[in-house]
């Protein structure tokens, strides 16, 4: 691994996608990308007694499906990297038991998909492992319980809200097989301006995006124009205006290669208001939409940054505003 | 890019809350409530022969019992969506705010599921309902000494 610039680093040797797999709600599955999520379920709770024990399901089953895919056995998996939204990283603790792998629980919030996949692709490159496993859900009802209201309490959601998604993705990262390949990393650094209002995350994660966008474009010396997707995490259409809006006063104009997963995941009609949000958003549109396109070769070259507001209920009660991190992940073909 | 500089234009990105509909929304929801509320005390009054502050306790009782109902039934939290404070408002938002939370926290258990969250949004509507009654009362009760 080469530092390139002030936090971009080179993943020098090859590390690919061997496998990858998504599960998604009924919500997820009714919208504009519901045809490539190839695991879904109309019951909320995935046969499940409560919610949490849906998310830790969906992740067992992520995992399962993706080692089926990659026609490995969890024995050759030196280690998982997962992560969601629940307290103590509940999904995942209860989701890889029985696996049998080595596991890091990672708590990222949002942001927490590509920041599994750079501590994988460390591993990797660094000569540490040869297969790791990267993994992140979040679920609506659950989050919801933890983070706002009961679901039957009758509130108004305001235009800046976003709707947790329903969903979790895995990704199978591999020494010298599979592709797409990560070529280059660049973790987050924490940026916080100052926004209190917890319904209006996209504008709390806005900031660390631009940051880690930028800092990568100067530490590679390329411009949007050298890729052929560009998608954050769950800004949503707030949080997406805002970075298109600062990349340009930049000189960094993405014009329609620039996307967010949060807007690619619900359309109008679905009542999501800002977009898609949750570790399981990023997660969910990156192994169920970006991945088979790169396979397919829709996209050659994509920066995915997943973006998360790393707010505590408590801190915010205490009049502290929402830090955000976004982390960088380049995929090339 | 600034604090300020970045909250100027952030601000300009905001889609803003329908905040004229939503009044009226809330108008026409939350008064339908109240109407109801009165043609229940007219009822029992009218029909039953009630007493007036009989008639009032059964009217809150029914109005409880009713919002009760369609939040356990999953319809309160979406006629909320369109009524906004026109439910919170009238007693039917706090029976909502209860039996809400006693739903969502039933699988932690009766005593640390439902018993200690039943009141995690009603709380603070009792605890300053309380005081604000303890204020009104020593305020009667000084009024009266002077008056």
């Amino acid at each position: 691994m080469k530092k390139i610039g002030k936090r971009t680093f080179k993943i020098e040797n090859y590390v690919g996608v061997s496998g990858y797999s998504s599960i998604v709600g009924d919500k997820e599955k009714k919208g504009p990308l519901g045809h490539c999520f190839e695991n879904y379920s109309e019951d909320e709770y995935f046969g499940q007694e409560t919610f949490e024990k849906a998310e830790a399901f969906m992740q067992r089953e992520v995992i399962r499906d993706v080692i089926e895919k990659a026609k490995t056995k969890p024995e050759d998996i030196d280690f998982i990297y997962a992560g969601d939204l629940l307290n103590q990283c509940t999904g995942s603790n209860y989701g890889v038991g029985g696996f049998d792998i080595s596991y890091f629980g990672v708590y990222g919030a949002c942001s927490t998909m590509a920041e599994t996949l750079i501590l994988a692709s460390i591993s990797i490159d660094g000569g540490f492992a040869e297969k790791t496993l990267c993994v992140t859900s979040s679920h609506f009802c659950a989050a919801e319980r933890q983070f706002r209201f009961p679901l039957e309490y009758g509130a108004q959601r305001s235009s800046t809200a976003q709707w947790t998604v329903t969903g979790a993705g895995g990704v199978l990262l591999s020494k010298n097989e599979g592709f797409p390949r990560i070529t280059e990393i660049s973790p987050g650094v924490i940026c916080d301006k100052k926004i209190t209002d917890i319904n209006n995350m996209g504008t709390a994660m806005a900031p660390a995006a631009i940051q880690t966008l930028i800092s990568f474009f100067e530490d590679t010396g390329t411009t949007p124009e050298n890729y052929d997707l560009i998608l954050t995490g769950d800004l949503g259409h707030v949080g997406h205006e805002i970075v298109s809006d600062f990349l340009k006063r930049e000189n960094y104009d993405a014009k329609n290669k620039y996307h967010d997963c949060g807007m690619l995941i619900y359309d109008h009609s679905q009542d999501a208001h800002s977009g898609g949000s949750g570790c399981g958003c990023s997660a969910s549109v990156l192994c169920g939409f970006v991945l088979p396109e790169m396979r397919k070769r829709t996209y050659k070259n994509v920066l995915f940054v997943a973006t998360g507001a790393l707010m505590s209920p408590t801190m915010v009660l205490q009049g502290e505003s929402i830090p955000g991190i976004a982390h960088l992940v380049r995929f090339e073909v | 890019m600034n604090t300020e500089e970045f909250k100027s234009v952030a601000k300009t990105k905001e889609k803003k809350s329908p905040t004229l509909k939503n009044c009226v929304f809330a108008f026409i929801i939350g008064g339908t409530i109240c109407v109801l509320g009165q043609a229940l005390y007219d009822m029992y009054t009218g029909v039953l022969n009630l007493e007036a502050d009989i008639a009032q306790v059964f009217s809150s009782i029914s109005l409880i019992f009713l919002s009760a109902l369609f939040t356990g039934i999953g319809l309160y939290d979406k006629i909320a969506k369109i009524a906004g404070a026109g439910t919170l408002v009238p007693i039917t938002g706090f029976a909502n705010a209860i039996v809400s939370s006693a739903i969502e926290f039933k699988k932690e258990g009766i005593i640390l599921g439902v018993g200690v969250k039943i009141f995690s949004i009603a709380g603070p509507v009792i605890v300053y309902g309380t005081f604000a009654s303890f204020i009104y009362g020593l305020n009667y009760y000084i009024t009266k000494l002077v008056v």
